[in-house]
């Protein structure tokens, strides 16, 4: 069951490239590929949420000598999330992707993406996840730079590079991990890291995978090809990398920091913590000072990293899972918020601030769409946003950590302020007299679509909280209990 | 043998990241590059290297005392496909890059930051620059 994830984008990928000339075979491809991708996910999370963890054992070798695919319940929740990103953003690329680009193997790039997302989410093999990474990786730059615009190319050179940086560090972090413990399997490697504990290249090779992940997601100080590279695409390629792409990385960070190294927490947890913070203040101070509304959107990506990077320093069962769950809503939010800047695009040609205006007055759909997760990113309730802060909030009471709860609710206001200012400029402002004309200009309904149901998921999520809170902090007790992984994929605890 | 695979591995580190720390487009891919066979060399030494020991196990004597570890080798192999195709993209992607804005200077991209469509910021910038 949960080899399909990674089969299906695969054979639908291929197919899709033999059909390189026939643009509605190639559209109605991708939609029955993630649809089909969505029905799986949500069985696999059903499947993983009433019996517990789920291994394959691939090419049946048996668990610490092959490599094992192992969907544990935060693995689940994030699969189905992803699912139903990719699913919609399908439908919203028809409208969002210019005909050049679909073309040019889009979408197989975007199937390739996907295998790469669900393969990095379902292994449980470090080496595996350095595989799974570079498929990602190189269908995103490909991504990035489809189109060749000057600045796509530039912002791709800055991505790739920096990427590329942080790909070798990881290698070089796999290569130290095995000298030290003989083994990759990441459920074997927590029972060995264990007792190798003691010496301090467990700490050492910490920081590389924690430095070579935080490059990936994006985290203090080292988020600074993110605002260079992610408004240059699209806009819907944008959303399909905020939404999976850094978020990838922070799901492998919190996996390694609760499976791999639990024990170093005085040292690492301080180091995320502090980062954490900063990642917080640094991405919503830049969002203060753009007026371009993709910029002013990406340098929110990071500043809503910080938030789930400090559930993961504070480092208890219930900041874990506040983190899952903020996960869960910031790919949504975001999601909405992304495409819902396309369409203001489609409909006045640009993203600059103070050029847009008067959106309020004619079209109030599409400023719903725009303000509903706005507010959420915001965290106002009854949002998904304010749970999830919520949550960090109360972790960080319980913890004593004081400062990082100023700073998270100040970061907070200040995610308001930029709001508020989008929606001033944007949306509030009065029309110009040129701006009458596009007034009556129709959106297309693959944007409407899914636009709507992302906005409809993301209020649901606000509205389910608590029992959605629940199933997260199911899925965080399994992380704080490593036991049950390692129980699950070895067979026995030995 | 251990000790100079070591220092090796180390001063190609050193080297690749002065590399991508140059302003040249070309210099920055060589930097790449070192940085790739850094990890790899790294990666080769994970296993205790060793001479004339079979790395597979006869079922007949059983475990010998010492074997080879193949695992490392296998990691290379496939770090180094990845990291193939990877600089045949970063190659194709500066050449575009170069025909696109017919700079090979990292430090004269800045339209990600600055939006290109007005000349005239841009050519104050280029001054500066010079």
């Amino acid at each position: 069951m949960i080899i399909y994830p990674i089969l299906l984008p695969l054979i639908f990928a291929i197919i899709t490239v033999l059909f390189w000339e026939n643009q509605q075979v190639k559209r109605a491809l991708s939609i029955i590929s993630t649809g089909l991708l969505m029905i799986v996910n949500i069985n696999i999370f059903f499947l993983v949420y009433r019996e517990g963890i789920q291994v394959v054992q691939v090419g049946d070798w048996p668990a610490p000598f092959g490599i094992s695919l192992v969907v544990d319940l935060f693995s689940a929740i994030m699969l189905l999330t992803t699912s139903i990103i990719a699913f919609l953003l399908a439908i919203y690329s028809f409208s969002g992707i210019d005909l050049a680009r679909r073309k040019f193997g889009y979408f197989p790039l975007f199937q390739f993406l996907l295998m790469g997302v669900n393969g990095a989410l379902c292994t449980g093999d470090l080496f595996n996840l350095y595989v799974w990474f570079e498929v990602m990786l190189m269908s995103s730059f490909v991504l990035i730079a489809l189109g060749g615009e000057r600045t796509q190319i530039e912002g791709a050179i800055k991505y790739v590079i920096l990427n590329l940086l942080a790909s070798t560090l990881f290698l070089s972090a796999i290569g130290l991990t095995y000298n030290l413990a003989g083994t990759l399997n990441m459920a074997d490697l927590a029972l060995r890291l264990q007792v190798v504990q003691t010496s301090g290249q467990v700490t050492v090779i910490a920081v590389l995978f924690l430095v070579a992940f935080g490059i990936k997601s994006a985290i203090f100080p080292l988020f600074f090809w993110l605002p260079a590279s992610y408004h240059t695409p699209p806009v819907t390629i944008t959303a399909l990398f905020s939404a999976l792409l850094t978020k990838v990385g922070m799901y492998t960070l919190i996996r390694f920091f609760t499976l791999l190294f639990p024990f170093e927490s005085e040292f690492t947890h301080t180091i995320i913590l502090t980062s954490a913070g900063f990642t917080m203040l640094t991405g919503v101070l830049g969002a203060a000072s753009q007026t371009d509304l993709r910029r002013l959107l990406s340098f929110h990506i990071i500043s809503q990293i910080g938030y789930i990077f400090m559930g993961l320093g504070l480092f208890t069962e219930y900041a874990i899972a506040a983190s899952i769950y903020f996960l869960v809503h910031i790919i949504l939010a975001k999601t909405a918020l992304f495409l819902s800047a396309g369409m203001v695009e489609s409909i006045q040609g640009s993203f600059d601030l103070k050029k847009l205006g008067g959106l309020y007055k004619h079209r109030i759909g599409l400023s719903m769409l725009f303000l509903l997760p706005a507010l959420s990113v915001a965290g106002l309730p009854p949002f998904s946003g304010f749970f999830a802060k919520l949550g960090l909030i109360i972790a960080g009471l319980e913890s004593k950590q004081y400062f990082i709860i100023g700073l998270a609710l100040f970061v907070s206001l200040m995610t308001l302020f930029s709001m508020t200012k989008v929606w001033n400029e944007a949306y509030w402002k009065p029309p110009k007299d040129s701006q009458y004309a596009d007034q009556q200009k129709p959106v297309s309904a693959w944007r409407w679509v899914p636009s709507i149901t992302i906005v409809l998921f993301s209020v649901l999520l606000g509205l389910l909280a608590n029992p959605i809170f629940e199933v997260c902090q199911m899925a965080a007790a399994q992380l704080m209990d490593p036991t049950q992984y390692i129980r699950a994929v070895l067979g026995m605890v030995r | 043998m251990l000790y100079l695979m070591a220092i090796t591995a180390g001063v190609l580190f050193a080297a690749g990241i002065f590399m991508i720390l140059r302003r040249s487009m070309v210099k920055v891919l060589v930097g790449i590059l070192l940085l790739g066979y850094a990890a790899n060399l790294l990666l080769f030494n994970a296993a205790p290297l060793m001479r004339g020991v079979p790395p597979l196990i006869d079922p007949i004597y059983g475990v010998p005392a010492e074997y080879a570890d193949p695992v490392p080798q296998a990691l290379i192999l496939t770090a180094i496909v990845i990291s193939f195709s990877v600089t045949a993209f970063a190659v194709v992607l500066i050449r575009r890059a170069y025909a696109v804005t017919g700079t090979g200077d990292l430090d004269n991209m800045h339209c990600t930051d600055i939006p290109c469509e007005s000349e005239e910021i841009l050519s104050d910038l280029e001054d500066e620059i010079i």
